[in-house]
């Protein structure tokens, strides 16, 4: 579904991503792991199509970022770390302008779409509600509910729990879970328990570079009986 | 194509969900028409022209269609929507065009709040309702070129500030190089043909053409090119 070859990104003389390369299948959830700045979000930036890499590609169905962006961004849903929305408009009008965006141009497949979206993601109670006045998990919520709107194949998500209180942070969880059978999914986090909740890969990046690649389990196995934030602890020892 | 006019919508309605709708729509009227009355002699005149009322919109647009054009893209750019909106399914083109026509479109109806003026004319006197309607369209083709070079400043920063300051220097230039104060100084160190040449590139020399009743096919193409020039360097700013 995803395959991923030798991304590189230079911000000035820094390479923030440097010769990434991975797989994910349909059914995977990948959590990306990695310290603050060690380019999950530059290498999810390029995935999506907002950033152009300085060499290598992402291919999402066989179809390369590089060459035919609009049509990879047809077939992502993405939801960009903190969750950015037009803070002036109501829930409602903004996933109606994304299910626009998105082709669903009829009144009544734009309804559809707009209300299974607010369905999967509970936001009924708000969906009058300006953007701007919704709490930090409620406009998470929105944020997912614009990255699923259209029912995607592949699903990119910057941190989704970022912010959310543990009850949040559950639900979140038990909604990727339940839609990740028929998706292929990469999950950003800082979260080490997430990995264990609900990713069946995990992939480390330490400054730029993969520094694991495997399941959680194996990640364990590195060394039996210490927690994972050791074992994270010892991978990215060089990224301090 | 089509996907420009989910874009146009949102921007469009986008005006009137926050105040600036508003507040810049009652500012342009009063200022247009204040001006028009205590500085331009509206009535003092004693022509049925709207003369007094078109001669100030060059130096009226130079402040107020920088307002209007800040935000369109350093908006996006600050809260992070930009992200959102390059990892829809859109090309850059289209959301400039979308954008660009959208703010275009709210700046003619602003002008266009202007016609009651022309009612109060036609019942003072009897107009060449030639001029009139050929200034209606010079100052529609203005606000455009105006707005192509605030849509461009606005895409070069995150901050309206900046994007505001830029704007006004950029399109003060392009109003004093035909300004005829400006253009004996210049004439009184340059040969003829150079402040001519010069002052070709002036809005105020374009736009005189159109209060005198005169659609010149030349001033026309100035506009559109000014415009197509500007929205081109627009896309090539946000795609860098």
């Amino acid at each position: 579904m995803i395959e991923v070859k030798g991304l590189v990104k230079t911000y000035g003389p820094k390479r923030a991503v440097d010769g990434v390369s991975f797989r994910v299948n349909r059914g995977d959830i990948l959590g990306f792991l990695g310290p603050n700045g060690a380019g999950k979000s530059t290498t999810m930036k390029m995935i999506t199509g907002f950033l152009r890499p300085d060499s290598g590609t992402a291919t999402v169905d066989g179809i390369d970022v590089t060459v035919d962006p609009v049509a990879v961004k047809r077939k992502l849903g993405y939801l960009p770390e903190s969750a950015p929305a037009y803070p002036e408009m109501t829930v409602e009008e903004f996933l109606g302008f994304i299910a626009e965006v998105r082709g669903f141009r009829s009144a009544t497949a734009k309804r559809a779409q707009v209300d299974r979206a607010i369905g999967l993601t509970h936001l009924a109670p708000v969906r009058k509600q300006t953007i701007e006045t919704l709490s930090k998990g409620f406009k998470q919520r929105v944020g997912f509910a614009q990255a699923l709107l259209h029912d995607p194949g592949v699903l990119v998500l910057d941190e989704p729990t970022d912010g959310l209180d543990p009850n949040q942070k559950n639900e979140v969880r038990s909604l990727i879970k339940a839609m990740a059978v028929e998706k292929a999914v990469i999950l950003s986090t800082h979260i080490l328990e997430e990995v264990d909740a609900i990713c069946n890969r995990v992939i480390i990046i330490s400054q730029g570079k993969v520094v694991a690649d495997e399941t959680p389990a194996s990640l364990h196995a590195r060394k039996p009986g210490a927690r994972l934030d050791e074992i994270f602890r010892t991978l990215t020892a060089s990224d301090v | 194509m089509t996907q420009i006019s989910p874009i146009f919508k949102r921007e469009f309605f986008g005006y009137f969900r926050s105040p600036v709708a508003y507040v810049f729509l009652v500012v342009f009227s009063v200022a247009s028409i204040g001006l028009a009355f205590f500085v331009g002699g509206f009535f003092k005149a004693n022509q049925a022209t709207m003369q007094s009322y078109f001669t100030f919109y060059p130096w009226l647009f130079l402040f107020l269609i920088p307002a209007a054009g800040m935000r369109l893209w350093s908006e996006e750019k600050r809260t992070g929507t930009v992200e959102l909106l390059f990892t829809l399914p859109i090309t850059t083109l289209e959301a400039v065009l979308g954008k660009f026509l959208a703010a275009w479109a709210f700046l003619t109806l602003a002008i266009l709040l202007s016609l009651p003026l022309a009612g109060t004319v036609a019942y003072l006197g009897s107009p060449d309702w030639g001029v009139i309607a050929s200034t209606y369209f010079g100052g529609v083709l203005m606000a455009g070129s105006y707005l192509g070079v605030c849509s461009l400043t606005s895409a070069l920063t995150k901050n309206q500030v900046i994007s505001f300051v830029i704007s006004v220097v950029a399109c003060l230039g392009l109003l004093f190089l035909g300004w005829s104060v400006f253009s004996e100084v210049l004439g009184s160190i340059f040969p003829v043909w150079l402040v001519d040449l010069l002052s070709n590139f002036s809005f105020i020399t374009h736009f005189d053409a159109f209060t005198k009743g005169i659609i010149d096919p030349k001033d026309v193409v100035f506009f559109l090119s000014l415009m197509g020039f500007t929205l081109f360097l627009n896309v090539v700013a946000l795609e860098r």
